[in-house]
């Protein structure tokens, strides 16, 4: 702030001096807090209900009372948005993160050019908007080798979780989710909307962290989804993928926004 | 002190001829340029993002004849799509990729694929740029990863070298590759058939060739539409349901009933060499195509509704047509050192 201060004294000096001379903007560091960017981290925990989700042997048990367990576990979170306490919106450019409960890593976004300011709610898509999926090769999360885009029909999955239920009667009891589909009746785009419960505050050096926690439970709960021996392997574009991404577009929620 | 003046010269000599022995480059700016020829329509696919270069060209060719894109390094694009053959599989109905193992579809032909805004039989990729991703991965194909491609491309200095005059790094990801690929791929244009000389005013049809390009726009110019020969659309054109396979075709892509047997109509340029014909290469010869659509179409829920009559032709109709259909064959397209295999 005391620097803030001495460089705006400073560029004051400069200006009245020597008005003809036109500052370039670059070497000097944005005076107008509106004008400052910091960042915004999201903690995303993966959950099944109240358990946190470990990929492996571990056993959950559905809302139909079957036994699961869950050995990939990946979805897309994009275009992420904030409002802020005013009402306005900052919109992240390239706004593109895989959640991998395999990756530690990636359960940690860090939302980047956050205008300064205090924000009141979060929006974002599950998935890749429709024109990323048409647009060829990407890099990234957006990757193709990611195990996240079809061949043969071009398209991201949006979300995938495999494993196994006895209940299922596949090969292994195997359970198998591919949930995509960009565009048509089917589409599996989900916008997601969340509230915080207090605002998040973020300048230039104060970073907040907001924590939702995404319950894999929801996937698998009615009115949408019957149980493991009906529904175990989905990977088409159909009214049964679909209406598993409705299922889980209500599984996030805000745990806590941390100043 | 001569040994000495005779070495510098040497080594002037040498700098001046060969500035990089390894990879020369056989292919100029000027032989790759991207192109819409006369009295064709704009091209789906543009290098506005992914900027066409000699270099880049070199790489993707490279690329398209190297078997190192397979899991067991055996098969490569160029194993399945020859050049002699506009791209297709020369007699083979379907293709065998790793393992021998056969896949249920006739191998396209490759050209002019900058206009397609859809790839494959059932028109299910939607970007040049993905759509080697289906071949390479495909189990029946080549059967590799990305992950895969990308780790063996990066530890081969050939490749480095490669990358580098391409893209500026010797960094490899796919995007690169795909984007290489791209640039060979999108620019392998045919256009230079006895057909566009007649249209350009340099040639003549001869009087058979004329009756039969006459039939043509009568009865066939609907779907195969000038000046690419193919509308891009999706259609039942009466084949009778190959059980081997059962291949619904777009419905395998849209999961609608209405779209049950439904292939893209397939461009007829060079047609004369890229037998056999149809989604699944049930016929050997032009004239088994045509006796299709005279004698054999078989009547079924989805049936393009043209077609409900069948084509009538004579036999006199049928050798007009083919007369006609070979001055589509592009002999500078089949024979051009650029799209060539120069992997040896």
């Amino acid at each position: 702030m005391k620097n803030s201060i001495i460089l705006f004294l400073a560029s004051i000096v400069l200006l009245s001096c020597k008005k003809d001379v036109i500052i370039p903007p670059e070497p000097f560091p944005e005076l107008n807090s509106i004008d400052t960017t910091g960042f915004l981290e999201i903690h995303v925990d993966n959950m099944v209900g109240n358990l946190p989700l470990i990929l492996g042997s571990t056993n959950y048990v559905s809302s139909a009372n079957d036994t699961f367990n869950v050995n990939i576990y990946k979805y897309y979170l994009s275009n992420v948005q904030l409002v802020s306490s005013n009402g306005l919106t900052y919109t992240e450019v390239e706004s593109y993160y895989l959640i991998d409960q395999s990756n530690p890593n990636s359960l940690h976004l860090m939302v980047k050019k956050v205008p300064a300011g205090s924000y009141s709610s979060i929006r974002f898509l599950i998935g890749v908007d429709a024109p990323r999926n048409t647009a060829g090769a990407q890099t990234g999360a957006l990757d193709p080798m990611n195990d996240m885009f079809w061949g043969w029909n071009t398209g991201y999955i949006m979300a995938k979780m495999e494993g196994h239920s006895p209940q299922s009667s596949e090969q292994t009891n195997k359970i198998v989710y591919h949930i995509g589909g960009f565009e048509g009746k089917d589409n599996a785009l989900r916008t997601v909307n969340l509230v915080f419960p207090n605002s998040a505050n973020c300048t230039q050096n104060h970073t907040p962290i907001l924590s939702i926690k995404a319950d894999l439970g929801a996937w698998f709960a009615s009115p949408n989804f019957d149980n493991f021996n009906n529904s175990n392997v989905i990977t088409g574009i159909t009214s049964e993928s679909s209406a598993i991404a409705d299922n889980y577009a209500n599984m996030f929620t805000v745990t806590s926004v941390v100043n | 002190m001569k040994q000495i003046l005779h070495i510098l010269f040497i080594s002037v000599f040498f700098f001046s001829c060969s500035v990089d022995p390894e990879i020369k480059p056989i292919i100029g700016e000027d032989d790759v340029k991207e192109i819409v020829p006369p009295g064709w329509p704009a091209p789906v696919y543009t290098y506005s993002a992914n900027i066409l270069t000699a270099d880049g060209f070199t790489l993707g060719r490279t690329l398209f004849y190297d078997p190192i894109l397979s899991a067991d390094n055996t098969i490569s694009c160029g194993s399945c799509h020859q050049q002699f053959a506009a791209f297709a599989h020369s007699g083979h109905d379907v293709s065998h990729g790793i393992n021998g193992l056969l896949g249920n579809r006739n191998t396209p032909v490759l050209q002019n694929l900058n206009w397609n805004p859809t790839f494959m039989h059932d028109g299910g990729i939607l970007n040049i740029e993905v759509m080697p991703l289906a071949p390479i991965t495909n189990p029946v194909e080549m059967d590799e990863t990305m992950t895969n491609v990308v780790a063996k491309l990066s530890s081969s200095g050939k490749y480095k070298q490669l990358f580098t005059k391409a893209f500026g790094s010797d960094l490899v990801n796919s995007q690169r590759i795909f984007r290489a690929i791209a640039q060979f791929m999108g620019t392998m244009y045919s256009y230079n058939s006895k057909y566009d000389l007649v249209k350009s005013g340099k040639e003549n049809f001869t009087t058979q060739e004329q009756s039969g390009y006459n039939l043509f726009v009568q009865k066939c110019a609907s779907c195969h539409t000038e000046p690419l020969f193919t509308d891009y659309q999706f259609r039942n054109n009466g084949l009778s349901i190959n059980v081997v396979y059962n291949d619904s075709g777009r419905a395998h892509i849209t999961g609608a009933p209405i779209d049950r047997y439904k292939f893209k109509t397939p461009s007829l340029r060079n047609i004369e060499k890229s037998e056999p014909y149809m989604h699944d290469g049930r016929f050997t010869s032009l004239d088994q195509c045509l006796e299709h659509y005279n004698s054999g179409i078989v009547v079924s829920p989805t049936l393009e509704t043209q077609l409900l009559s069948g084509i009538p032709l004579t036999p006199q109709n049928k050798v007009d047509l083919i007369s006609f259909l070979k001055t589509l064959t592009d002999t500078k397209y089949l024979t051009d050192s650029r799209f060539s295999d120069n992997n040896f």
